[in-house]
């Protein structure tokens, strides 16, 4: 049975989306650039990151696009002050939480919360950096994974779990202290689960995840197979 | 009431003891022994019997023991005073460990969900039966159709009592309506709220209330199974609960052909590992189900997909512990009890720099002063009254101009604070309002999952500039970036925990911005709690 059609505005315009769209899905289409981190087309979506966060009228609370399914009628803002103040704020609290110096960083250039504070203006940190101590695991032979340049965005989780299938990848710890891990907390190299097939790496949006022997700038990810993958798995759509 | 002892006489004098983990942490299973053994050695068995009950409600002063049908109530008893105790059976109390049961603390409360309280041996499913137990089960599944049994929750006006005080009767209708094969009842009981335990009492005291309610759901919402989530730390009501879904299967209102009806309902227990977020109630669905407790956003909502895809009903307890009452005595009755929006009652665990800290259920709109007052008996050691916190993490401050005001949902969200689970913490001007906030904070961000950046991040950021304020080492711009923060966080955190973590902040801002001030401004702190540097360390510090 085809998916029904509804009308909803977006910033003010008329726009039409499949009734299973989400607010991402129907802005993108009227090519409405929402900001997105945690967001990876052909992963589920999680909520985490809240930069794609809205204003729905006659809803007071802010809704995250990427997960908030479109209805008839909803009118929507995707590029309010508010909404513009809040996700700078959420941008650099996500540079303060590690240690982010991007002139030493494999990602430099590449790297897409680098690119999401250029986008949005930061062009200065209000809140104090926090500089924890965290280590770096290079025991895999081809990958390395950086904690200090995550952020938790559990794209690397989700498309080992989801694509790979192999789920070498969690989330461990809660509030400031949570991490990913790959297996129970193991060095990498010595994932019996990992098939080395590189997808996290692949679709970990800054240095967190990088690929040994490649020198700055580099580091390039190729993140559009992913959509690819799913299709094929899936076989439909 | 006489009753009945092992040797199938009829006591003629019963004494109730509280064997609530209050009373047990003060002795009481000895007390109660040593009772036991003195009326033994006495050869009174035949006329006295001893029963262990729920909680009394005034455990400040336990282990308590209630002599019926005397009446007389003894506080703070030790072993060896057991002697006198029952020597005196029957003669004059003895005075020297007799508490007033005549005091405000007892009479100015109204008990529905702790009805059973004290009167029950938790234990024992006759006990429940004998109290018009299950009554309310049988009528429901004999005589109404599931939706009568909603429309009577609608009736009734109850809330949700975990917290948010979502209409109760509007999410089983929800519920009800939604596909699928398989539907789930939940009953959250992980309580959380540091300080609350006011669910912990209910299931010690009168765990087969809480099924009853279940049950009643499962018929009304189409549900034939549903799961108790409560934490770990808990046994005494695990156990409890454990004993009372052996007793009811057994006696038929648990499991097949409930009341001689088709109906069928099974209820097992999960155990939280007792992470605050694990009561947000899709955090909670996700470790039943086995995974990571973080929550999810919603919608959708757990009443169209939850526990495994499946519409789900979850509810509190206290919220299940109203439902038995409102079948009984129809939704009329219950909806003549409090204000006009806020039906029925609320369990409140009082604490903090009161005369009486303990249980104590009222009906909504009591009165604040009334509470702290009457019932708690005022502030101790001849304070003064500085503010109350209620709510937990998400609530908030309540200053003295807010003491004539009339406890319901809607006045508590006016004055900046919310009902949340029903914690009342009464704080004299020996309290700093600034490190109450950071207290706070440092909970929510401990507390916090980790899943969504502004709480994760927020919170610790936050809970740094607090400290920083607290220990006189902040400045003016710290506190507008902690306004903003608070703003922030509140505003795009995924879970209730993010949102509402900015509350004790806020309204201690709201109310008590001087005390913000004087740490900031002149490095003090008037209540004399925070330890601060001398300024001029400070100041050497800076230049
Ligand atoms: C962080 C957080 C913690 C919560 N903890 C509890 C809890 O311990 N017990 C509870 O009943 N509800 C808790 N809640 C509320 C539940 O998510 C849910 O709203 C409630 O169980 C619904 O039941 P009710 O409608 O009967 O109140 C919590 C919510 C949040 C956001
Ligand atoms: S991960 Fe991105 S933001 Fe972080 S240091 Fe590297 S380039 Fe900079
Ligand atoms: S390389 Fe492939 S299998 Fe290994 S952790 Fe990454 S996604 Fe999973
Ligand atoms: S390692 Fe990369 S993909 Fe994985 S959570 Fe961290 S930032 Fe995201
Ligand atoms: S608000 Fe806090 S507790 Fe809730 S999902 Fe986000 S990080 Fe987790
Ligand atoms: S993209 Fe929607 S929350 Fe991250
Ligand atoms: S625990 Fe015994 S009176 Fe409350």
């Amino acid at each position: 049975m085809p998916a029904k059609v509804i009308t909803l505005t977006i910033d003010g315009r008329d726009v039409s989306a499949r009734e299973d769209y989400t607010i991402l899905d129907a802005a993108k289409e009227a090519n409405v650039k929402i900001p997105t981190l945690c967001h990876l087309e052909g992963l589920c979506d999680v909520g985490a990151c809240r930069l794609c966060m809205v204003e729905v009228k006659g809803i007071p609370k802010l809704l995250p696009a990427c997960v908030t399914k479109v209805s008839e009628g909803m009118s929507v803002t995707t590029d309010s002050e508010r909404l513009l103040h809040y996700r700078m704020t959420i941008v650099e609290l996500m540079f303060s939480e590690r240690n982010h110096i991007c002139s030493v960083c494999v990602s430099n250039g590449h790297c897409e919360l680098q690119a999401m504070a250029m986008r949005l203006g930061v062009d200065h940190m209000r809140v104090p950096y926090r500089y924890p101590t965290l280590p770096v695991d290079a025991s895999h032979e081809r990958f390395v994974l950086d904690h200090n340049r995550c952020i938790l965005c559990t794209r690397c989780v989700r498309a080992c779990d989801e694509i790979e299938g192999a789920h070498t990848w969690d989330v461990m710890g809660r509030g400031i202290d949570a991490k990913v891990i790959t297996d129970m907390n193991e060095p990498w190299g010595k994932s019996e689960s990992c098939t080395s097939c590189g997808k996290c790496v692949n679709v970990c949006p800054t240095g967190a995840l990088f690929e040994k022997g490649r020198s700055v700038g580099e580091m390039v990810k190729r993140k559009a197979f992913l959509p690819y993958l799913t299709q094929m798995r899936e076989g439909k759509k | 009431m006489p009753e009945e002892t092992t040797n199938g006489t009829q006591a003629q004098t019963t004494l109730d003891i509280c064997v609530a983990a209050g009373c047990l942490s003060c002795q009481g299973d000895l007390v109660k022994e040593a009772l036991e053994k003195e009326i033994d050695a006495r050869g009174l068995a035949e006329r006295v019997a001893v029963r262990g009950v729920g909680c009394l409600g005034l455990c400040m002063a336990g282990p308590l023991l209630r002599v019926s049908p005397d009446g007389i109530l003894y506080q703070a008893m030790v072993p060896e005073d057991a002697g006198e105790i029952v020597e005196s059976i029957g003669k004059k109390p003895v005075k020297r460990l007799e508490c007033d049961a005549e005091q405000s603390f007892f009479t100015r409360q109204v008990k529905i969900v702790l009805e059973n309280s004290g009167e029950v041996d938790p234990d024992k499913l006759d006990d429940y039966t004998a109290v018009g137990g299950y009554d309310a089960l049988a009528k429901a599944v004999g005589e109404m159709e599931p939706s009568e049994v909603i429309s009577e929750m609608v009736t009734s006006g109850l809330r949700g009592r975990g917290g948010g005080g979502y209409p109760s009767g509007l999410k089983w209708g929800t519920v009800a309506k939604a596909d699928g094969a398989r539907k789930y009842v939940i009953c959250n009981a992980d309580e959380g709220d540091p300080g609350a335990f006011m669910d912990r009492s209910v299931l010690e005291s009168d765990p087969f209330r809480v099924l009853e309610g279940m049950a009643i759901a499962g018929y009304a919402v189409g549900a034939d199974s549903g799961y108790v989530y409560c934490r770990a730390e808990y046994p005494l009501a695990v156990k409890r609960l454990k004993n009372a879904i052996r007793q009811a299967e057994r006696a038929g209102f648990l499991g097949s052909n409930i009341c001689g009806s088709s109906f069928r309902f099974t209820v097992d227990i999960r155990l939280g590992a007792g992470a605050f977020v694990c009561g947000e109630e899709t955090a909670l669905i996700s470790s039943i189900e086995g995974n990571r407790g973080s929550p999810r956003p919603r919608p959708p909502f757990p009443a169209a997909s939850g526990l495994w895809d499946c519409p789900t009903l979850i509810n509190n307890v206290e919220t299940f512990a109203n439902v038995a009452p409102i079948i009984r005595n129809g939704g009329e009755w219950f909806s003549g009890i409090g204000t006009e929006k806020s039906k029925g009652t609320k369990v409140f665990a009082l604490a903090g720099r009161v005369q009486n800290t303990g249980l104590i259920e009222v009906p909504m709109g009591t009165v604040l002063r009334d509470i702290i007052f009457d019932i708690g008996g005022g502030i101790p050691d001849g304070r003064k009254f500085k503010a109350v916190q209620t709510g937990g993490p998400s609530g908030g401050c309540i200053p003295e101009q807010f003491l004539d005001m009339a406890v319901t949902y809607e006045s508590l969200a006016q004055a900046g604070s919310i009902m949340g689970s029903g914690g009342m913490i009464v704080m004299d001007e020996t309290s700093c309002m600034v490190d109450v906030a950071r207290y706070f904070m440092e909970f929510c961000m401990t507390e916090s999952c980790g899943k969504c950046v502004p709480c994760r991040v927020g919170t610790m950021q936050m809970h740094e500039l607090l400290e920083k304020i607290t220990q006189g080492r902040a400045s003016m711009k710290d506190l507008d970036l902690l306004e903003e923060l608070c703003e922030v966080v509140r505003f795009s955190s995924l879970c209730g925990l993010g949102q509402t973590s900015p509350n004790p902040v806020l309204s201690t801002l709201r109310y008590f911005r001087d005390e913000y001030l004087a740490h900031i401004r002149d490095h003090v702190c008037p209540a004399g709690v925070c330890k601060m540097k001398s300024p001029s360390k400070i100041h050497a510090e800076v230049a």
